[in-house]
């Protein structure tokens, strides 16, 4: 029997499973790979399957979400994280530091219609997490060497080193040698292909925390091309502005900036 | 009178983009409730484009959904540049609208092959139709590859592509980049003929309902990224009027807002487009409709299917023809003068007008944002078009029948719920 596959999505853009829709005729190869029981955006639909693997997207913000993703873990053998969302919270936990009720009674007249956590946490603040996939959006690249080794009964490769490393063997120009740019790649872990370097724009740390976050140094030298204490902050609140490197760079920053 | 009470809780709308649930209220022969909700969570995005810096803006919003980045990219990066009195060179123009071509190639085809022609060719999802149906699906395939590798051209990447900026692009191709590109178009503009054609061999169920369509029209092209608000019952505004004439409400049974125009539910989206701009439509795409002789009628959502073949051909043939004699040039971006004040624009997304505001203070950050999708603005026609086409059908008729009609009708509307708003609980209760 072929392996079950289940594709969940909670709070997010549905970007990241475009790394999936957008395989093009690999699509249909995947589809011979695995059962792939439960994916509403491409079809099927049978949320309580028991399936061998779950992909899950998007972060948990909703009360529903909560009780969901407890059943998804009960169902799956394996439970994999893909994007930022589900992996750290996502661009929307930026409420987290704010009074989101009031966010909400901002956009919405009668809010009390809205059903919405306070906060936006990731997957594994609330249940066991076999493998994570870091990126906003992660790219298909990414989801078929995670699936590939899981079909071999191997342990997927968390790739974690900075984005330099991969900048370099591209042999893009540095943009923080030439061009000054407070780029966030020394922080961010590799994987995107480094397509803002390679378009000489500085790194926004889409895809997260790298292995080894020094962001004293780093910091010290861009307030030296003139950054200010906001504008840095800024950059680690961000898109994975709740990974836990991030979070406390914002602390440090607020706290020795101007020392 | 018939009391038999009956509640099914099903879930339902697969192949959309978001989660959203339908509760039909049935009394005897009268369908007395048509609710669409939709309860995909809200993100709060206006709020936190607060305190924003207006260069971090493209980047945040292309956020609000994954399947059309390019879309709140452009409406962002034109309001800001209206503020700023920003003029963008005849090449960032141009590469705009190739940037847009491959959204709209790749969201339409995306649609056609994987959420809707599921439906009509009796098949539960595209891997499935594949066996019966391997050329037609890999050809849909390559059609929204193709997209895709238009979008990565200036983005880098088809989801939350990296390259736009309020003022152009951070940088460009390279000339052998394009070539390589521009050698697959022509196999595109074939293969999205052959699609147009096929799509017109399908019989699409009649309907003829009474609502205006609206979109943006511009004098002499196709509208993308400018023009005015226009509608197929009389309206022609500026889109920064566009609050006078559109209000939002909330409705208890959704967390996306509904929008009218003037108190009545109106259509945005390719099928609006078409027939409001129909003599900007490529020579191609108009031979073949007419050859088809098929009257594109906006009070026909499945007229919508072929609405979007006709843009991928038209996209594909306008990408060809801007890519023609490529240059890269030696500056993708304008220079920005930052100023305090009101940005306005709205742009075409795939799904339809896609309206932008920001307040924006001296220091160039956001005080304020308001943003309209396209998801919402349709969502009072769909509920309106449910209600029609299952009472047409006939409410006597079993569950299954029923929650298949319905499907139906809301993914010819290809409703984005993750910007408004995956799927969908049928409830169906008979008094």
């Amino acid at each position: 029997m072929k392996p079950r596959l289940a594709v969940h999505k909670f709070t997010s853009c549905d970007g990241c499973q475009l790394a999936i829709l957008n395989m093009g005729e690999e699509l249909l190869t995947l589809a011979d790979l695995v059962d792939i029981v439960h994916f509403a955006e491409a079809g099927p639909v049978e949320p309580e399957a028991q399936v061998d693997i779950a992909i899950v997207e998007g972060s948990v913000s909703t009360p529903d979400e909560l009780e969901r993703i407890k059943r998804v873990r009960e169902n799956s053998n394996c439970l994999i994280t893909i994007g930022a969302c589900a992996t750290t919270g996502g661009i929307q936990a930026l409420r987290n530091h704010q009074d989101s009720s009031q966010w909400v009674s901002d956009i919405y007249p009668q809010a009390q219609f809205i059903q919405s956590l306070n906060t936006s946490t990731a997957i594994r603040e609330h249940v066991r997490v076999d493998f994570e996939l870091w990126g906003c959006p992660v790219n298909s690249r990414q989801v078929k060497a995670m699936l590939r080794s899981l079909l071999f009964g191997v342990s997927p490769i968390d790739e974690k080193s900075s984005l330099c490393l991969e900048c370099k063997r591209q042999q893009n120009p540095c943009v923080v040698v030439t061009k000054q740019e407070p780029c966030m790649g020394p922080l961010t872990r590799t994987g995107c292909g480094a397509l803002c370097p390679h378009f000489g724009k500085a790194c926004f740390a889409c895809y997260g925390p790298s292995e080894t976050v020094n962001s004293h140094s780093l910091v010290k030298r861009y307030q030296g091309f003139g950054v200010s204490k906001e504008d840095m902050i800024r950059r680690f609140n961000h898109i994975q502005n709740n990974a836990a490197a991030y979070k406390e760079s914002v602390i440090n920053i607020a706290r020795n900036f101007d020392e | 009178m018939n009391k038999r009470e009956l509640e099914i809780k099903v879930p339902v709308l697969a192949r959309v983009e978001g989660e959203g649930s339908l509760e039909l209220l049935i009394e005897g022969e009268e369908l007395r409730e048509a609710k669409l909700s939709i309860f995909e969570p809200p993100r709060l995005f206006e709020k936190f484009l607060e305190g924003r810096h207006y260069t971090e803006v493209p980047d945040l919003v292309a956020r609000i959904c994954g399947i059309c980045p390019v879309a709140y990219q452009m409406s962002a990066v034109h309001a800001l540049e209206g503020l700023f009195d920003t003029r963008i060179s005849e090449w960032i123009r141009a590469m705009r609208r190739v940037y847009y071509c491959g959204e709209w190639i790749e969201s339409h085809a995306l649609h056609i092959h994987l959420l809707a022609l599921p439906d009509f060719l009796g098949y539960q999802s595209a891997p499935e139709m594949a066996k019966d149906h391997p050329l037609a699906v890999k050809r849909g395939l390559r059609i929204q590859a193709l997209g895709n590798d238009l979008i990565k051209l200036f983005g880098g990447r088809s989801v939350n592509p990296v390259g736009a900026e309020v003022g152009g692009f951070s940088g460009a191709p390279t000339k052998k980049e394009v070539n390589t590109l521009y050698s697959r178009l022509d196999q595109c503009i074939d293969e999205s003929a052959e699609l147009l054609e096929w799509l017109l061999t399908f019989s699409l169920p009649e309907s003829n309902q009474d609502f205006p369509g609206v979109s943006l029209r511009h004098e002499y092209e196709y509208p993308m990224n400018e023009g005015r608000l226009a509608s197929s019952d009389g309206l022609n505004i500026p889109v920064d009027a566009f609050e006078n004439h559109f209000v939002e409400r909330q409705v208890p049974h959704s967390t996306a807002f509904q929008c009218y125009r003037d108190d009545k539910a109106y259509l945005v989206g390719p099928l609006a487009r078409c027939v409001l701009n129909s003599q900007h439509l490529n020579k191609q795409v108009k031979t073949i409709l007419d050859a088809a002789k098929l009257k594109l009628n906006v009070g026909n959502s499945y007229h919508s299917l072929i609405a979007r073949a006709m843009e991928i051909l038209h996209a594909a043939s306008e990408a060809k023809d801007l890519l023609r004699n490529y240059v890269k040039p030696n500056t993708t971006r304008e220079k920005i003068i930052t100023k305090a004040g009101v940005a306005i624009a709205a742009t075409e997304a795939p799904r339809g007008t896609l309206w932008h505001r920001y307040e924006i203070d001296a220091d160039g950050l956001v005080c304020k944002a308001r943003i309209v999708p396209p998801t919402s603005q349709n969502q009072a026609r769909i509920e309106a078009d449910l209600r029609h086409a299952l009472t047409t059908l006939g409410l006597y008729r079993p569950e299954e029948e029923l929650r298949f009609q319905a499907e139906q009708i809301i993914r010819n509307y290809d409703p984005c719920i993750s910007c408004a708003t995956h799927f969908l609980d049928l409830r169906v209760n008979r008094q």
